[in-house]
């Protein structure tokens, strides 16, 4: 429900700071609304978008227990999927608005799954780095706000660290492996380790915009401190198992404890937001090409349950 | 001899679920909407992981130190023994629900019987299977009703793949020396005691499906003695890909 008055935007914002949850069938301002639509749909479509980089290795993954795993990890994230977009229509928005906002232009989904996947320790870089950078970002957001979303990213949260341990075992396997196979890991750990720093957004400093989202608390941390405690935790796993980080200014702050990097190539980050990424047409041709070819289907559905009625 | 028939045996209910679940897996993010995809992964996994015991007990009896994997992986399109009917390609989704119904309808009277073979690895693996068989015929079978009383276009593409595959249907009923000889041992059962009932399944919901059984024709026969449709030597080409290029390696 929305609300106008300023009495109940100032009850809306006194529950926030008391740490109480909002929940669907409680008032709170549009432009919550709106940005939580934004954000969840966003998050929906890229476990979605996410399939596909990494379905791309199914058909060739190197044994039975890789595929059934790899399998099985793409099944949790079109579950997460399913997740999101019901938590997200609890905000008065259906899927297939949604998918049409996606499908668009209109919605985005994470920048990161605009790279491709060309070898096969992608599968372990990807679990690894990127599940491992999503991580980060949606422990922060099981204290976010909004009921639905926040017990979305509980149920959300188990499942990727499984992810992230399983795609670290195929890196781990890899280095530990032949030539070729350590030569594939590092090259997945060049091509994929700035994506995923890029992953949590523009530094704060040059963040626009997440003033409503602090003080509506469905953003928690900022996009430094999140990404901070990705790089103080992922580098030492990366040097544990021999591979080299593709920066040549990193170094650990002794007094501080944390590891500082060089600077992140933020025209790739805009140019891959903007549409020109490696696989940006791709991906959202993929989508179009499928949810088109499975209109019949979705079509014969409901004119069959319609007949039961 | 006997050890032989039951390790061909198994490398044919093995290669029949690799493939199918292989063929099945193509699909992973292809599907005609988000839950259907998953359901389709979940079979697809079902069978991967069904395959994997399957070569690991075939490894065993074979005693020469190869691994599931290398079962899976090394050998030649020859030497694969499914069905030609599973590594028929996904054309649309309806030719994957009457792949899907024709096998599993087979699938589920099958591992039934095998729950009661006297070789306890295999009718324990059995055992382990027949839970997910079943959810995959009725999951199956659903969609068939749903196509066939859907729409028109529905119909008419499921009753297209319905006729197409069914000359592949035949050989899941042929029974050669290594079948007559299991089924006399009681390991495995003889699959023309279940024909009439898998025909009845068949025809009772495709009566409901208000979609027509297809009348008699020629039977296509081979995938179980190696002798396959060009299908396969694609999926394994894609499949076998890593091993195959780095015979060294261990992933
Ligand atoms: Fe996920
Ligand atoms: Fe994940």
């Amino acid at each position: 429900m929305s609300l106008t008055s300023n009495a109940t935007l100032e009850t809306f914002q006194e529950r926030i700071d008391q740490g109480e949850y909002i929940e669907p069938k409680d008032v709170f301002p549009d432009e919550y609304r709106k940005h939580l639509i934004r954000q969840m749909s966003q998050h929906a479509h890229s476990e979605v978008i996410g399939m596909q980089p990494e379905g791309n290795w199914i058909t060739r993954a190197p044994s039975l227990r890789a595929k059934q795993i790899l399998l099985a990890k793409i099944q949790d994230e079109g579950g997460h999927g399913l997740y999101l977009y019901s938590a997200a229509e609890t905000l008065g928005i259906s899927r297939s608005e949604m998918i049409n906002q996606l499908q668009t232009g209109k919605a985005k989904y994470s920048s990161i799954f605009n790279y491709p996947t060309l070898n096969w320790a992608d599968i372990g870089a990807i679990g690894w780095l990127v599940d491992g950078a999503a991580i980060v970002n949606q422990v922060s957001l099981q204290r976010t706000s909004y009921g639905p979303y926040s017990r979305a990213m509980v149920r959300i949260c188990k499942e990727e660290s499984f992810h992230q341990r399983q795609g670290y075992e195929i890196m781990t396997k890899m280095m530990r492996g032949t030539n070729e196979q350590q030569k594939m890991a590092q090259d997945a750990m060049n091509r994929w380790w700035w994506p995923s720093l890029m992953m949590f957004g523009p530094h704060d400093s040059n963040s626009p915009n997440s003033g409503n989202a602090f003080k509506w608390k469905i953003k928690r941390e900022s996009n430094d401190v999140l990404r901070q405690k990705f790089i103080d935790k992922t580098i030492p796993q990366a040097l544990l198992i021999g591979l080299t980080i593709p920066d040549k200014d990193y170094k650990l702050n002794e007094k501080t404890g944390h590891y500082e990097i060089g600077k992140i190539n933020w025209e790739e980050f805009n140019n891959v937001i903007n549409g020109n990424g490696p696989c940006n047409k791709q991906r959202i041709n993929h989508h179009i090409k499928y949810h088109n070819e499975g209109a019949w289907v979705r079509e014969a559905a409901l004119a069959y349950s319609k007949k039961q009625k | 001899m006997e050890k032989n028939n039951l390790y061909k045996y198994i490398i044919r209910l093995a290669d029949n679920a690799l493939i199918l679940g292989q063929r099945l897996s193509e699909n992973c993010s292809k599907g005609p909407f988000l839950e259907e995809d998953l359901a389709q992964t979940n079979i697809a996994l079902d069978y991967i992981g069904r395959a994997q015991v399957l070569f690991n007990y075939a490894a065993k009896l074979n005693n020469n130190n190869q691994t599931e994997d290398d079962l899976a992986y090394r050998r030649d399109e020859i030497d694969y023994l499914n069905f030609l009917l599973v590594e028929q390609a996904n054309q649309d989704f309806a030719y994957i629900i009457a792949r899907q119904f024709y096998y599993s309808a087979f699938d589920c009277l099958l591992y039934n019987e095998l729950t009661k073979s006297k070789d306890e690895t295999l009718a324990s693996i059995a055992k382990k299977s027949i839970k997910e068989s079943n959810y995959h015929l009725t999951h199956t079978i659903d969609w068939v009703i749903r196509l066939g009383n859907g729409t028109d276009e529905s119909k008419h593409r499921l009753q297209n793949a319905i006729d197409a595959l069914w000359t592949y249907t035949g050989e899941m009923f042929e029974q050669d020396e290594i079948d007559l000889n299991l089924s006399k041992n009681n390991i495995a059962p003889n699959a023309l005691d279940f024909k009439a009932n898998w025909l009845n399944t068949i025809s009772t919901t495709l009566k409901n499906a208000t979609l027509k059984l297809p009348e008699n024709s020629f039977m296509m026969f081979g995938g179980r003695n190696g002798k396959h449709t060009e299908n396969l030597g694609h999926i394994l080409s894609e499949m076998q890909y890593l091993q195959r290029a780095y015979p060294n390696a261990t992933w």
